[in-house]
């Protein structure tokens, strides 16, 4: 099932172009690694999927995305962001209790009832494969968990508010190799659930958890096509002089 | 030759850094020194908690009370008025206006800094005091409320400037997290950016009322300064400041009224030392 369609896509901010005709699909329940040197406007692609690069004055956009086959445009901001969610590069958690900050956004959201708060942030924890390790602390500051357990902890506090696509901006920039695995395992059991987009610096990441891979360059999509194939047999050299660690 | 310029330079810049310290000191060395010798006729617990303030009545009666609670009236009354107004203004300016209106309301608030506070109480005189006589059915419109308007227009562009940095200092990140949860403009605004800049924002409260607080030549001129314990905000007072201004000229140097003004100046240098420590601890907390 297509989950996102994006059709030529171009994103300007200001006088710079970001985007050049980008057009793509994405299924549901896949996870799309997106890849490229820093500049290549992966994030700026990732930002504009939930409208997040709208909060530049002087963004600009022509082209169209469709979520399920209604345009990003006309759904309304907030609901957008609900249904595709984003975990960002540095781990941000509030400084709250590990519950408060899992259940923040569903209680922005409306759900007051403490019964079902806390049966969402045992789903969410579990989802985020953290549950194990913190049940018996839910009520501690989020800042006294690890960086990894930060960053898992912002995949449950986006997970709470049930979305549907998931957008990761490089979430592991910032940990460590165990961490890093821990995350990924996370992603790989996600897809089931959710469609998941991952913008990574890390080509090997993008080989062990991507069904498909995308390669930017310059703004432009270069090639797009399943993982095994981009690092087997990428069609185009620049791809191919990417991945081998020639350039970027 | 290059290090003795670099030593005499670094020795200049020294003294600089030091010579603010060192008149503060000396100022308050002052003060405490004209200012104590009023302790030897009146006990420090009858001047500030005495209810009458009649210096040059035969004994003098020096209690401050009246004048303290003068003082706290109006600028509680000041920070009533212009921190809810001073902080919406500071969250417009950095959340939600356009380039353009943020700049024009900027150089504006800078303006409203700039306007010497003996105009601002002249205006105050001509235009707020008939008003709040008329509005109110008072016999004078000389009132602690008419003095708070007009302090809090005083107060406003601190607490609007050092609120906006504060907000502005909230790094993106939170902002971003808290929209891409799907909070709407005023969710984030009102549950990620204030908390965030809590510390800053009150620190921005504290040094509006130390403003408030020392200001003197609009008060004089407005809020009626009669040295009796007020009633209502609608009724006239006299500031702590206000009593130093209008009876420093016509103190007999050295009498017990002479120090009784001295031991004012303490009172209140020690009330806008408290509010500056307060504010800079709260400034600190949040780097």
């Amino acid at each position: 099932m297509v989950k996102v369609d994006i059709k030529n896509l171009n994103i300007w901010f200001g006088s710079v172009h970001a985007l050049k005709q980008v057009s793509m699909v994405i299924q549901a329940n896949e996870i799309l690694s997106v890849i490229g040197p820093s500049n290549s406007g992966k994030t700026t692609f990732l930002r504009t999927l939930n409208r997040l690069s709208d909060l530049n004055q002087n963004f600009r956009m022509t082209g169209t995305i469709k979520l399920e086959q209604e345009d990003i445009g006309n759904i309304d901001t907030e609901l957008l962001r609900k249904k595709v969610g984003m975990v960002f590069a540095l781990p941000l958690p509030l400084p709250l209790s590990i519950f408060d900050n899992v259940a923040y956004g569903v209680r922005m959201h409306g759900t007051k009832n403490k019964k079902i708060l806390r049966e969402i942030v045992e789903v969410s924890l579990n989802e985020a494969y953290l549950w194990e390790e913190v049940k018996d602390r839910l009520n501690e500051s989020a800042f006294k968990l690890s960086g990894g357990q930060q960053q898992r902890l912002c995949i449950a506090r986006t997970l709470a508010v049930e979305p549907e696509v998931i957008l990761f901006d490089e979430p592991c920039s910032g940990l460590d190799p165990i961490s890093t695995a821990k995350v990924e395992d996370a992603l790989v059991k996600l897809k089931q659930k959710y469609t998941i987009v991952l913008v990574t610096n890390n080509v090997k990441q993008a080989a062990r958890v991507g069904d498909m891979t995308a390669f930017f360059l310059g703004g432009e999509l270069i090639e797009l096509d399943k993982t095994d194939k981009i690092f087997t047999a990428p069609q185009d050299k620049r791809t191919d002089g990417y991945i081998r660690g020639k350039f970027g | 030759m290059r290090r003795l310029k670099e030593f005499i330079i670094e020795k200049l810049i020294l003294i600089c850094g030091l010579a603010s310290i060192f008149f503060v000191v000396l100022i308050f060395l002052f003060l405490l020194k004209e200012g104590l010798a009023v302790f030897k006729t009146v006990s420090p617990f009858k001047f500030l908690l005495g209810k009458s303030w009649y210096p040059i009545s035969e004994p003098p009666q020096l209690g401050i009370l009246p004048l303290i609670l003068g003082s706290l009236l109006v600028t509680a009354g000041a920070a009533i008025i212009s921190i809810p107004i001073g902080v919406g203004c500071a969250i417009y300016i950095a959340e939600i206006a356009p380039l353009r209106i943020k700049e024009t309301l900027k150089a504006g608030i800078e303006l409203l800094a700039a306007i010497p506070s003996v105009v601002l109480g002249f205006i105050g005189m001509i235009t707020l005091v008939p008003l709040v006589k008329s509005i109110f059915h008072l016999p004078t419109g000389l009132t602690a409320l008419s003095g708070s308007i007009m302090l809090a227009f005083m107060a406003m562009p601190t607490i609007v400037s050092i609120a906006e940095d504060a907000l502005y200092s909230v790094p993106k990140t939170y902002k971003e997290g808290a929209l891409a949860l799907g909070a709407t403009h005023w969710q984030t605004i009102w549950r990620v950016m204030l908390p965030a800049a809590s510390s800053g924002i009150l620190a921005a409260v504290m040094l509006g009322i130390g403003r408030v607080i020392g200001e003197t030549m609009a008060v004089m001129m407005i809020t009626g300064n009669a040295a009796v314990i007020p009633n209502s905000i609608l009724a006239p007072v006299r500031t702590l400041t206000a009593t130093i201004a209008a009876e420093m000229g016509e103190a007999v140097v050295g009498s017990e009224h002479y120090f009784a003004l001295f031991a004012i100046g303490i009172v209140l240098f020690v009330i806008s030392f408290a509010i500056n420590v307060t504010a800079d601890l709260f400034l600190h907390k949040r780097q």
